[in-house]
């Protein structure tokens, strides 16, 4: 854009140019014939031989390529495409075009984020919600039921589903056993443990760390997991925040501990900088399922050798029932548009329940339960790991729920007003409010009640 | 823009062994006039016609008033926003009217004629790494732990990428990125201003006694006023529509660096993040009011449109 001023000024005609004439086309699409449905919302005229197109990220190539092999009589037409993540939104952007042009919709979409059913579940403008409704016949309630409890809690709106979760990202303590044995130590069992033996490490053995902070997903390992209530979601567009309870306030407190000691880094794990700092030196990490991939057993990343990396289950606080939060998990949505509806269903259901995907291919935890119980053994089986992941299985079903996915984004909230602050020094007990407001204020644009 | 009229008029010794009519000839400017203002009514006019349309009626195309606009003022986003844009404008700005004339002036009075070249060809340089790709450089350029002027960042006291960007240096940060972008074809064609003074009165000025400070400050600045006002123009227009460098840096930070920095990134919010394409077309309405304004005060006080 800074380019000479002609190309620039060029380019905004251009863009806008082109947002005029997709504009003008949406004027010319029509609706085709909708009836009632027997699904719960209306449908498109039905044709069982209609082909279906996909959306899906790169990473769930995998996933559409299990299926073509498993039923080479569906018809696919697949498109690759961001999978809405790292805040691009994409996929709501998309949806929206397609809803003022009355036409276009893929049958069957991939989202990275856990927040896409709080408006794909809800018609704007006067146009027919995005996703199908599927717990009213589509999908079978045995599959449904078959979920792990409370998977499939960022899909549901007022009871209904609209989407089937692809994986879980439950919040574990990842932690490393080789360095835990050499240095003496025994793993926590509680948060008030875990702070002490932080505030152990920066003495004995500084360097070393025990978490991190400087991620936007930061609020949903440590504030999720310690039940504050910063994003109470209790309807389509209502929700409750007070980030100045007990319960926040204690979260807040004990970082503001470790950031301070050094054994709580406000730098994002996916820096070259940490990777450059940690490498070797992350004792413990309270992170979500999919951090073993990511960061642990990944030569780009800290590449912890085998036989080091173990998990143990989410901590309570002192004389609490254990909770636990959730990063992120992808979710499969159904077009409520969709001209073949049965060969979109068994799409999503063989996505998201099969052996040959989710077990043999996926690499993140199954929302499926019979599928996750398969996959851990699988991954145990790998030798990788130094403990068993018998954990990962005890956090899925323990993810708090009073921590909702409304339409707005926790994490890009966070990013912008709290990490700069923090990274500046600036105690995390002192910022709740400032959070609070922050939440408030991108609540309220996107039309929600707060109280 | 003598230089435009003076290339665009037919050198008087070409032969005249054109045959055709001044009709068909007329007709021959006309359908190459057609080009420009056919894509200029499609890409120009038009969306700017319908966004005034659309900033004043709702989503369902009923009459809005001044509903859209009471809305985006209210927004908690907006002031921020306009502060952002403003205090960059004013830094990018003067950096550049002043910058970018004393190079151009240095540049000019440089006798060797290889090293003037060079030295348009380095400015010019950065100018020619499209839009999206510069900010990507800079994304390393400013992370002490991959930049290449590492010890300059950490003499500044900042050892990790957060600290760089942090919300107070954002303005700067773009300001030199805009700049040493933009710069490089600015003073390419300040130089050409320069060139087109005439030798004479640099010639009198000189055996008047004029040293090139002198020749700088009482003849090439007067003169280079027009120029200057236009750079001006120019870049108000693009500056105030910021947009790419903090929408990339937004993502590359994950977010720290908000992705509603700007106002241009607002009305993008609004139309593809909340679905109201009528608060959108309500800033970019603003948005031109605003450089409109701004523009027509850099046309009164830099004489752009007086005749010599």
């Amino acid at each position: 854009m800074f380019r000479t001023p002609r190309a620039g000024r060029g380019h905004r005609w251009a863009g806008a140019g082109a947002l005029t004439l997709a504009l003008a086309l949406a004027g010319c699409g029509h609706d085709a014939g909708t009836s009632a449905g027997s699904y719960g919302f209306p449908q498109a005229a039905q044709d069982d031989k209609a082909t279906i197109t996909i959306w899906v990220d790169a990473d769930r190539s995998g996933a559409v390529d299990a299926f073509k092999k498993a039923n080479p009589d569906v018809k696919l037409d697949v498109v690759t495409y961001d999978g809405s993540a790292n805040g691009s939104n994409s996929f709501r952007t998309k949806m929206q075009l397609f809803d003022r042009a009355g036409s276009g919709w893929p049958d069957v979409v991939f989202s990275s984020q856990n927040n896409d059913a709080a408006w794909a579940s809800q018609g704007s403008n006067g146009k027919q919600a995005f996703a199908a409704v599927l717990n009213q016949g589509l999908v079978p309630k045995a599959t449904l039921d078959n979920f792990t409890a409370g998977a499939l809690n960022p899909c549901t709106v007022e009871g209904k589903v609209y989407c089937l979760r692809n994986d879980l990202a439950q919040t574990v303590l990842w932690y490393n056993k080789a360095l835990l044995t050499q240095f003496g130590y025994t793993l926590p069992t509680t948060w008030e443990e875990y702070q002490a033996l932080g505030e152990k490490v920066a003495a004995e053995h500084p360097g070393y760390i025990v978490g991190a902070a400087g991620d936007a997903f930061t609020p949903e390992i440590y504030f999720w997991a310690g039940k504050c209530q910063a994003n109470g979601i209790t309807g389509p567009k209502s929700v409750t925040v007070n980030t100045g309870s007990t319960e926040c306030k204690r979260v807040a407190g004990m970082l503001d501990t470790l950031i301070k000691n050094g054994t709580t880094p406000t730098v994002s794990v996916f820096t070259p900088e940490f990777v450059q700092k940690y490498t070797g030196k992350v004792l413990l990490m309270p992170g979500p399922a999919w951090y073993a991939g990511a960061i642990f057993n990944n030569p780009q990343s800290l590449n912890v050798p085998k036989g080091q990396l173990g998990v143990a289950a989410p901590l309570p606080w002192k004389g609490e029932e254990p909770a636990t939060g959730n990063v992120g998990g992808g979710t499969w949505f159904i077009s409520s548009h969709s001209k073949n509806l049965k060969a979109a269903e068994k799409f999503a259901e063989f996505v998201t329940t099969a052996d040959d995907y989710q077990v043999n291919l996926a690499p993140g935890y199954p929302a499926y339960a019979p599928a996750a119980d398969k996959w851990i053994k699988k991954q145990e089986s790998s030798g990788y790991y130094a403990t068993d992941l018998q954990p990962l299985l005890t956090a899925g079903k323990q993810i708090w729920t009073g921590w909702g996915s409304g339409i707005f984004s926790q994490e890009a909230i966070w990013a912008k007003t709290v990490t700069p602050a923090i990274a500046g020094g600036k105690s995390l007990v002192d910022l709740l409010p400032e959070w609070q407001t922050a939440i408030k204020n991108q609540a309220q644009v996107d039309g929600y009640t707060v109280t | 823009m003598t230089m435009l009229r003076e290339a665009a008029r037919p050198t008087d010794g070409r032969p005249r062994s054109s045959s055709r009519s001044p009709r068909s000839r007329h007709a021959m400017s006309y359908l190459f006039v057609a080009g420009y203002a056919l894509l200029a009514v499609a890409f120009g006019l038009l969306p700017v016609v319908y966004s005034i349309f659309l900033a004043f009626t709702t989503g369902d195309g009923g009459f809005a008033g001044v509903a859209n606009f009471t809305k985006v003022f209210d927004d908690f986003r907006f002031l921020p926003a306009v502060g952002h844009v403003a205090w960059f404008l004013v830094i990018w700005l003067a950096g550049l009217v002043v910058l970018v004339t004393v190079l151009a002036i240095a540049v000019h009075a440089v006798r060797v004629r290889w090293l003037s070249r060079t030295l348009r060809l380095v400015f010019y340089l950065p100018g020619a790494v499209a839009g999206a790709s510069s900010v990507l450089l800079w994304l390393f350029v400013l992370d002490p732990t991959a930049s290449p002027v590492a010890g300059l960042l950490r003499l500044f006291g900042f050892t990790s990428f957060n600290q760089v960007i942090a919300p107070a240096n954002l303005p700067p940060i773009f300001a030199i990125v805009a700049f040493w972008t933009g710069a490089g074809g600015w003073i390419v064609i300040m130089y050409g201003a320069l060139n087109n003074i005439s030798p004479e009165v640099i010639e009198a000025a000189r055996i008047d006694g004029a040293g090139p400070v002198q020749i700088a400050w009482r003849i090439q600045l007067p003169l280079l006023r027009k120029w200057i006002s236009y750079m001006g123009i120019m870049s108000l227009a693009a500056g105030t529509q910021l947009f790419v460098e903090p929408q990339l840096l937004s993502q590359a930070s994950n977010a720290i660096v908000p992705n509603d920095y700007s106002l241009n990134q607002l009305a993008y919010l609004y139309a593809f993040q909340q679905n109201d394409f009528n608060a959108a077309a309500a800033i970019s309405l603003l948005l031109l009011l605003i450089a409109l304004a701004l523009s027509a005060v850099f046309v009164t006080r830099g004489g752009l449109f007086s005749r010599d």
